[in-house]
Formats: C-alpha cells, structure tokens, sequence
C-alpha cells in the first residue's frame, strides 16, 4: 500500500437531495477526505454508465453515484432507472477488470451531510487499500505510438484529393476515435 | 496463379460481362479501378461477402483490377511492396489488428492505397475477436497452448516470434497484447460496418468509389438511424418483467424482440442492414456499431435495458438482470476495442472475467443450466 498516493473520486451528485446533502455537510463544517470530485447533475438517472466508463477511461481511481432516497426522487422515477442500472453496471465493470470498491452507488438525502463523511471516508480508505487504477493503456503496448496525434497521418505523406488531410476516426464519436479513448 | 504484381486482366471473368456498356467506355478512359482486398483477425466471413454480390461480381471484375486478394488469390506481400505509393485505388481492409503481420499490412495498404476503406466489424470497431482483450495474453497463450481440453503440449511449447534453425532464422508476425480497430494504426477513409457488411452496401460503396461520387472522408457507409428505426415490427410501451435468452422462448414475430425480453441491440446500433435479424426473428446483435452521436455503444445499451426493467424493488431487479449472462460479452459483442476502456483493466484483486460473470447467482436458480463460463474455469483449474 502507498501511504502517499491519493486516490481521485468522481462523484455523481443529484442536485436535490445529495448536492445540497454536500452543502449541509459544507455549512456544518463537517470534515471529509477531499479526494473526491462533485459533478453537480440534475438527477442520479441523468448517470449513464458511459459516464462511469469514461471516468475510469479518464484515470478516477473511483467513482460514487448519489441520488435522492428511492420514493423521494424530485422527478418521481429517476432513481429507480439507477437502481436499475447499478446492479447490470456493477457487474459489467467486474467483467472490465474493475474492482467493486471502485464504484458505488449510494442514497444521500439533504439533511444527510453525515452519511456523505461516512460514505467518502470508507470509500476513500478502501480505494487507499487498492492503488491507483491502472486502466488499460499500459496494457495495450501496441497503441501507445498511435494514441497521440492520431489525426496525423503516419509519415505524413499521404495528403487525400483535394488538400484535405485524413481524420481518424467515425465522425462525432472522437471520443472513441482520439487519443482520450485509451487515456 | 501467377505471383507477379499484374492484376486481373482484361483476359479475367471481365470478358463479356453483362454490365458492359457506355459506364465501361467511361471506366476504360479512366483505367480500371485498381483494388485490394485484405483479410486479417478475422473469420473470412467479410471475404465471402464479397463474393456474395453473386454475379455482380462480374461488374465489379469489369471496372476493376485485383492487386491483393489472399483468401483468392496468390499475389505476394512483396508484389504490393513493389507497387508505387498510392498506385491502388481502393484498400479494403477486414479484420481487426491482432498481430504485427497485420499491423504491417495496414501500413502497408495504406500507403499504396489512395482511399483505405475499414471493411466490417472487427475492423471497424475489434469485432468478435477484440472480446479477447477481456484476457490478457498470456492469459490467451495459457489456455491454448495449454487448457484447452484436446490441448496435447506436455513440453509447454509456445510459438516464438524468432527460431534459429540451422538453414537460418524463421519468424512468425508477433502477438500483440489486444485486438484493435484499424484506425488505431491508420487515417482510414471509410467505415462500412457490418458481420458482415451486406451485399447491398458493398455493390453502394463499389459504385461510388467508380463513379467518383464520395460521401465525405471519414463517412460510415450505413444510416444514421438506428436499427430500431428501420425495424418493421410493433413497438408499445417498452416495460419488460424478466428477460430471456433466445433459445428459451419462441418470439413473437410481429412485436418488439426487446418488449418480449430478449436483449435485441436494435436501440443501440447503426440501421443499413435493412434489419435482417430481428426480420428473421432474431434479437439484433449489435455489428453495425454504434450511431454518429453515441460514444459507447455497449454502455448505451446497458443504459437502455435497464431502463425498460419493470420493477422498483432492487431485489427483483437484482435477479432479473442476473438473466443477462455476460453483459460485457453481450454489449460489447462487436465492440470490445471500440469501447471506452478498450478491454479489460488489470485492476488489484478483481477477478478474472469468467469467475466474475458467473459470480451472480442466475435468477430462479436450478432452472437454468450450469454456465459455460464455470465449466471452463473448471477445466481450466483442473489441467493446471
């Protein structure tokens, strides 16, 4: 175990409930592990696993989905589609090699500043125990020379008809086509 | 066959062809299209595609010379070496890039080649066999050069990308760690996508290339909708209970697969192949990769059958998800290098991927068979 490396936590906060559970535990000067990033949403269900995916992709050693109490969603059902999604997600990101204390989904109501120090504080421990995530760019030798600059064409040789020069790439998914897929 | 760097000659099956006519006087004044056609990790379905134009195929040997067609014929790597840069018109490449061979070959190509077309699935987006960046690759090795149950290897031979015999040094192309799309190593021109890409298509994007007529550079030959949108069946509410796998249930032929319960990609996947599956009765398997605005193809998919999930108690959920066997396997089935991770993180204590699938207990347990996946690793224990 690394005693000096501090994971990075994305969080998922709902702005109804969690965020302003965040604030509560912000104005009662309550302490928590600052290894965790808030990304305000307007719902839990608003979280597509490609967020979650793309986190992990992006180098968080963590990532923590918090919504509204089930019956107590601002918009009725948004948090039941999180808690349908977590569990398929859950073991989806075990079959990506992904360990299950890297992720998790919680219930944070706005007068529940406490439970969101209880929540980071284990989860942050736990991921401590674990290390950094090691994505899979290390894995994957053969990409590294192509991951930058992948809009270059190799020798540079080959401009197409016309002086354009050739992207990489399926046009409007550069997320997957560019260099952040792997990053 | 001849082993020199001529194409198909005017000699060739182009004689007397039915096509014959004031486009081919075009085409003579321009020359012939000169083209190549490239197998690599892949399972030769694409190349039987081509032929699957049926005697279309006689058009396209009336427009075009062949440069390179290993499943076909037998020019030589050296033969396209000693073409000049940029001398071939066309380059399809099928196939994901699974070793330095193939790697070469897309360089290769590329550089001889004026337009490179990414030719189906796995080189469009891994395909089938980027699943295996699941594994790692000794993981891979381990279990063919030595796990499978037919396995005879007591000495633990592995191959070696160099061996020194006494007449010289032989090579074999190097296994790379993953499986991965084309564009990863090269600009590619055109995306036609497809397990395999439809006859339909490939005579669409044989006929543009002669014509001239081009989409823009980088274009997916498919539509823009999604399979969904080109599917002929009934769609209602979408609120699904449990779900099935497709040898369990005989389908309604007219309603939604996916209202029936079965995982049909329809939502998440490129429309072009006119629907075939879920015509046939078949759930949609995904190959034509994801639309123009979607980033993950397997986690919007994931995303859409949890959400049609009828049920608000998370242990009811719990056990109908358990129903979707291998999710990563099963959304990401075209997709795998294509995905966000690329495959799969060698993260501290997590499991292997086949433990890992078969941890969740299957909704009404007893009812459904003892997985594939436990047998192997089984198997796998068990020869260690």
């Amino acid at each position: 175990m690394n005693q000096d490396f501090e994971p990075k936590i994305l969080g998922f906060f709902c702005n109804w409930c969690s965020y302003a559970g965040a604030d509560l535990a912000g104005v009662s000067r309550l302490k928590y592990p600052a290894n965790l990033r808030i990304v305000r949403v307007m719902c839990s269900g608003r979280v597509e696993p490609t967020m979650v995916l793309k986190a992990f992709a992006c180098g968080a050693d963590g990532v923590l989905i918090s919504g509204c109490h089930p019956g107590d969603c601002h918009y009725q059902q948004g948090n039941y589609k999180t808690l349908r999604r977590v569990p398929l997600l859950e073991r989806t990101l075990a079959q990506f090699g992904i360990h299950p204390a890297r992720f998790r989904l919680t219930w944070i109501s706005a007068n529940e500043g406490q439970k969101l120090v209880q929540v980071v504080t284990e989860m942050v421990e736990e991921i401590k125990k674990l290390g950094p995530f090691p994505g899979t760019r290390a894995r994957f030798p053969e990409l590294a020379p192509h991951l930058s600059g992948a809009t270059v064409i190799p020798g540079g040789a080959i401009p197409a008809p016309g002086g354009a020069t050739t992207t990489v790439g399926v046009p409007g998914a550069t997320l997957v086509a560019g260099g952040e897929t792997h990053d | 066959m001849t082993d020199t760097a001529h194409g198909l000659g005017a000699g060739g099956p182009a004689a007397g062809s039915p096509g014959a006519g004031a486009e081919d006087e075009a085409v003579q004044a321009r020359g012939k299209l000169k083209l190549a056609f490239f197998w690599a990790a892949a399972c030769g379905g694409c190349d039987v595609a081509v032929l699957d134009i049926h005697e279309k195929i006689l058009d396209v040997a009336a427009l075009a010379d062949i440069y390179l067609w290993p499943v076909a014929m037998d020019f030589k790597y050296k033969d396209v070496e000693a073409l000049p840069d940029r001398f071939l018109d066309v380059a399809f490449y099928n196939g994901a890039v699974r070793n330095s061979e193939q790697e070469h070959m897309a360089h290769l190509l590329r550089r001889k080649a004026k337009t490179l077309v990414a030719f189906g699935s796995c080189a469009c987006f891994g395909g089938i066999p980027s699943l295996a960046n699941l594994f790692d690759r000794e993981e891979i090795l381990d279990w063919v050069y030595g796990g499978t149950f037919s396995t005879e290897n007591p000495a633990g031979v592995r191959p070696q990308p160099r061996f020194t015999a006494p007449e010289g040094e032989l090579t074999l192309p190097e296994f790379y760690a993953g499986a991965y799309r084309l564009q990863d190593f090269v600009p590619v021109d055109y995306f036609l996508p497809g397990c395999p890409p439809t006859p339909e298509w490939i005579l669409k994007a044989v006929e543009a290339i002669a014509s001239g007529n081009l989409p823009p550079r980088g274009a997916v030959l498919a539509l823009d909708k999604t399979v969904c949108d080109t599917c002929p069946r009934e769609k209602t509410d979408k609120k699904v209970k449990e779900f099935h796998r497709h040898y369990e249930i005989i389908p309604d032929p007219e309603r939604c697969l996916l209202e029936q319960g079965l995982i049909c990609m329809g939502p998440a996947t490129r429309g072009g192949c006119g629907a075939l599956c879920p015509s046939a009765n078949m759930p949609c398997r995904g190959c034509y990769g994801p639309t123009r605005e979607v980033v993950d193809q397997g986690a919007k998919m994931l995303s859409a059958v949890a959400s049609i999930l009828d049920s608000d108690d998370e242990e009811e959920i719990r056990l109908a998800l358990a129903r979707i066997e291998d999710p990563a396997g099963t959304f990401w089935r075209f997709g795998m290098a294509a995905s966000l991770l690329g495959g799969r993180a060698f993260d501290a204590g997590s499991a292997p991927p086949d433990r890992a699938a078969s941890a969740t207990p299957p909704a009404g347990a007893g009812a459904t068979p003892p997985t594939r996946a436990g047998a192997d690793v089984a198997a796998r224990g068990g020869k260690k």
